[in-house]
């Protein structure tokens, strides 16, 4: 029987396993250090900032994205430029309020749980992305932007999609500053 | 996709989250090496895996040392180990010019004390992943001068 000799295997996906792999080793140790889940949640919030607030710069340097003027507009780019050069999907956005400073990401298909099947017994209120957040929180105040970020419904948890709420929290400066010509 | 960036800032994350917890007591400071190695045991395992799925069988030991020096550095960390050393009775050393992980840390002898935080997973990376290929070994590694790292397996 032939074979292809040595096909070589798509290295993209196994750079991305690799990041998947070891998220999933984290949790699993985080599992085994904290018993309680909003610790665990806590955590991973706080690493994810610590991640967050890097990796704007290197987002922002990648990406050359201009000067944002409403939060729909950062909320658009989170979605379709940033999600899509660090995860490759692109999340749905959606305005919940009227003041139009509290929107949602919906996630149809969220890469960090490829190998998940479920949460393990008695981690029923464990965020597994929790990291999510605290990225894109951190990410936000690097950009002078207040925000609070968590998960409002997850598919490990039962939910029917994975949502990730964020509410921007101070009011932008009326002021627009002018650039010196 | 730009997920080095990402992996490298969790992977920093990792190590410092990790030695917090041993600051504020909860944890000896040996177990932290332990932690990470365990950790990057389980990644290299998984890893492993769905690489050499569809390669062909390894014919010897070198040929998975020599797989582990191209193909899996290569995947990794975008670039080939520089040099295999082996006494061929089961000690190699891979030696790694410019490590991904240290680059940005420092070019010389600066930080010296702390690059072997940053070694430990991807020394729990490598013995994961010739664990899962039949290989039982202890890995190590030392740096002289940053970037440049060497990995010692002992069979």
């Amino acid at each position: 029987m032939s074979r292809p000799a040595h096909r070589r295997p798509a290295y993209h996906k196994i750079n991305k396993d690799l990041f998947v792999l070891t998220y999933g080793a984290l949790v699993a140790q985080l599992c085994k250090d904290y018993e309680k889940d909003e610790d665990v949640n806590q955590y991973l919030d706080k690493m994810g900032y610590g991640i967050g607030t890097r990796l704007v710069e290197d987002f922002l340097a990648r990406s050359c994205v201009g000067r944002c003027h409403s939060y729909s507009e950062i909320t658009d780019i989170i979605a379709q430029v940033a999600f899509k050069m660090y995860l490759g999907i692109t999340p749905s956005v959606t305005c919940n309020n009227s003041s139009r400073n509290e929107f949602s990401l919906i996630l149809d298909k969220n890469p960090l749980v490829e190998f998940v099947e479920e949460l393990p017994a008695g981690r029923s209120s464990l965020c597994y992305c929790n990291l999510l957040c605290g990225i894109i929180r951190g990410a936000l105040e690097m950009v002078h932007l207040a925000a609070d970020v968590t998960f409002l419904q997850d598919r490990l948890r039962g939910d029917s999609v994975t949502e990730i709420g964020i509410t921007f929290l101070k009011k932008r400066e009326e002021k627009k500053y002018r650039r010196k010509k | 996709m730009a997920d080095e960036a990402l992996f490298l800032l969790l992977h920093n994350e990792m190590v410092s989250g990790v030695y917090k917890s041993a600051e504020q007591g909860e944890v000896e400071n040996g177990r932290c090496i332990t932690k990470l190695e365990n950790m990057g045991f389980r990644v290299g395992q998984g890893l492993i895996e769905r690489f050499t799925k569809d390669t062909a069988r390894f014919k010897d030991e070198l040929d998975i040392m020599k797989f582990i020096c191209k193909d899996f550095w290569t995947t990794v960390f975008k670039k080939q180990i520089d040099n295999l050393r082996t006494n061929h009775q089961g000690i190699y050393v891979l030696q790694d010019n410019k490590f991904r992980l240290l680059t940005q840390m420092s070019a010389g002898k600066q930080y010296l004390e702390h690059a072997s935080k940053y070694l430990a997973f991807t020394c729990g990376l490598i013995r994961g992943g010739l664990s899962n290929l039949g290989i039982k070994s202890i890995v190590t590694a030392e740096v002289s001068s940053m970037p440049a790292c060497k990995f010692q397996l002992m069979r």
